[in-house]
């Protein structure tokens, strides 16, 4: 067995109640690679994503991750074990400000012997949060804002930073970039460069047919449930994914599947 | 230099929406209060130009009426104590009906460890137990009263948490069972005849110096460790808090059971006061404490608001009890015109929310 792969699912599956959100997912990525999952709404990407990181709990077969089977009750799991995720959702708190929703549930603290009444370190974490900013080049006009008060786009951006300010063996983002302008699209796709040059896998859900054959090795394209194709990017273009997304060809070796 | 204020793509800060924190206009609010009632004691004809904030006996040398202060703080203080446990559960978008009953049950049940053997040299004739438990050090009393409260937050807290029971359903059901423990304890009769540690307790501006200490460390808590960020976490987003990786159910039964050891307390408090324990004690006390949390800004939706405005809205409820008492209002229309005043605060924060999203 090789041990180049990062995450490995085996027969992944997912229903709710009568719904078969996902079904059967086999899934390989290697070290260092980027792939993309393209699909129309609702084919189950998005559910993909919560099985792997632990959000939900699936209804059958195994995850893989570097090497080990994986269980993980809950997101906090999965980010231990080393995988950060932009969830579609941001998971942010819209009470909180910049800082606070990316040190959200791992704040660095001062005193821990109190326990749950330990002292937050503020400064830190605010140091923390210019730095992250700085090298992942997202630009906040003040991280003291709470979110609520932040365009959608600036939520985006929040929520990313949190994902690329934390060291990690495996970057998960669900359609990063869906809220953002031409620029901060742009920034988004060089943090993914970023995480590239230094080796760092990722999976990319992504609509946009520029981006994924911009940035990634390989795409997976999921249709009601099912992967129906991965492809290698120097051997398909545009039009071929979409025929795959629209239903109008199905991987060979997806045959009988969808 | 680089422009600060101006981010990529034409984001731009304006430092003009700075949150005004909300706390100041409550601070407003409790001023121009006060103002109203003073004018209504120097003008209104049938006031005989009395003064609300100066003792006037000499108009020519007013002073301050400290005595009103204080008997306006105290009024509230007991209140203000759970209310400061109301406002965390309300943060994180819950709510706590229980605190009343349960003001009364532990006040039934830590008196009864509290009390003396004798009374001007006669057994003492409300004795609930025996010689076991006469005399016993205060802390004993203290100790059972908080940990009766923190097993009823504890049950409040994982109905809700864990079996998803709603917060009103839940803590209704504890009112009610806590209101029958009240009346079972001693078959409905009162207990009396604390020792003098026990009597310290509530005497004097003692539940004052209880109130404004909780306050102090409870507002640094809420913003300064990590209980009281995911608190907020929570209440702001609370599936954003758990895919944070904070344990939001048991975060949850923490809260309530922080709560219900404040009413508990508020109610040792109490009964020390007013050196005796009944059943009845603390009743419509959960509905000033959300009333004092919600005056002072504490969004029932959850996320937002502060202790210091719990303190703030405290103080507000405390004046105009005590200003309607002044202007000679009626107790009925006292009442009705608190009501009015509950609902007005709540439209006046859900307005002022909608226009700053
Ligand atoms: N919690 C849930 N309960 C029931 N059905 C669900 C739930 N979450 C998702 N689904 C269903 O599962 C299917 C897949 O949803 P999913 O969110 O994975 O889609 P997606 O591929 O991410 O779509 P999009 O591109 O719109 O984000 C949909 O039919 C959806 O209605
Ligand atoms: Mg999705």
């Amino acid at each position: 067995m090789s041990n180049d792969i990062v995450l490995e699912t085996r027969g992944l599956t997912k229903h709710y109640g009568g719904v078969q959100a996902l079904n059967d997912a086999n899934f390989i990525l290697k070290k260092g690679e980027h792939v993309a999952i393209m699909g129309d709404n609702g084919a189950g990407k998005s559910t993909f994503v919560r099985q792997i990181t632990g959000v939900e709990q699936r209804t059958s077969g195994d995850v893989i991750f570097d090497g080990q089977p994986v269980n993980f009750t809950g997101p906090i799991d999965a980010r231990e074990a080393g995988i950060e995720t932009v969830f579609q959702t941001l998971a942010l708190a819209d009470h909180l400000d910049v800082p606070d929703n990316l040190f959200l549930g791992r704040e660095k603290t001062k005193l821990d012997w109190l326990g749950p009444f330990r002292l937050l370190d503020y400064k830190s974490m605010r140091q923390d949060t210019l730095d992250a900013l700085e090298r992942t080049g997202v630009k906040i006009p003040n991280i003291r804002n709470t979110i609520e008060r932040m365009s959608g786009g600036q939520r985006q951006c929040v929520a990313i930073a949190r994902t690329a300010s934390f060291a990690s063996k495996l970057t998960i983002m669900d359609e990063p970039t869906a809220a953002l302008g031409v620029q901060e699209t742009a920034q988004v796709e060089n943090i993914i460069r970023t995480l590239k040059e230094q080796g760092e896998p990722l999976i990319l859900v992504s609509h946009n047919m520029r981006q994924v054959m911009d940035l990634v090795d390989r795409i997976i394209v999921f249709r009601r449930g099912r992967i129906v194709a991965n492809l290698r990017k120097e051997e398909t273009d545009g039009q071929d994914i979409v025929a795959y997304i629209t239903g109008a060809k199905t991987g060979a070796e997806y045959e009988g599947a969808a | 230099m680089a422009d600060t204020s101006q981010g990529v793509g034409g984001l731009t800060f304006d430092k003009s929406k700075r949150s005004w924190p909300n706390e100041l206009n409550i601070l407003l609010a409790l001023v121009i209060i006060i103002v109203v009632f003073e004018a209504i004691g120097q003008f209104a004809p049938y006031m005989n130009g009395q003064s609300f904030l100066f003792d006037t006996k000499d108009r020519f040398d007013s002073i301050f009426n400290e005595a009103r202060l204080q008997i306006i703080i105290l009024q509230v203080a007991i209140i203000g104590i759970i209310a400061l446990g109301v406002t965390q559960v309300i943060i994180t978008g819950g709510i706590d009906l229980s605190s009343g009953p349960l003001v009364a049950a532990t006040a039934m049940i830590a008196m009864s460890f509290a009390q003396v053997a004798e009374v001007n040299g006669f057994p003492n004739p409300k004795a609930l137990f025996g010689p076991w438990a006469m005399d016993l050090p205060v802390i004993v009393p203290v100790v059972i009263g908080l940990a009766f409260g923190a097993c009823i937050g504890i049950i409040n807290g994982t109905f809700i948490a864990y079996f998803r029971i709603p917060p009103f359903i839940a803590t209704l059901g504890m009112f009610l069972f806590c209101r029958g423990i009240a009346l079972w304890w001693s078959g409905g009769n009162p207990v009396s005849f604390p020792t003098d540690a026990y009597a310290w307790i509530g005497s004097g501006m003692m539940p004052v110096v209880w109130f404004v200490l909780l306050a102090i460390i409870f507002q640094l808590i809420m913003s300064y460790t990590v209980y009281g960020k995911h608190t907020y976490a929570i209440g702001s987003n609370e599936e954003a808090a758990r895919m944070s990786g904070i344990n939001v159910k048991r975060h949850k039964v923490m809260v309530y059971m922080i709560a219900s050891m404040l009413a508990a307390f508020a109610g040792i408090v109490l009964s020390s006061k007013a050196v005796t324990a009944q059943a009845g004690m603390g009743e419509f006390y959960e509905l000033f404490a959300i009333a004092m949390a919600v005056i002072g800004g504490i969004s029932l939706q959850g996320g937002r608001g502060s202790i210091i405005g719990t303190v703030l809205g405290a103080m507000v409820l405390g004046v105009i009890r005590s200003g309607f008492t002044y202007i000679k209002l009626d107790g009925s229309y006292q009442l009705m015109a608190m009501g009015a005043i509950i609902v007005a605060a709540v439209i006046l924060d859900q307005y002022r929310q909608r226009n700053r999203a």
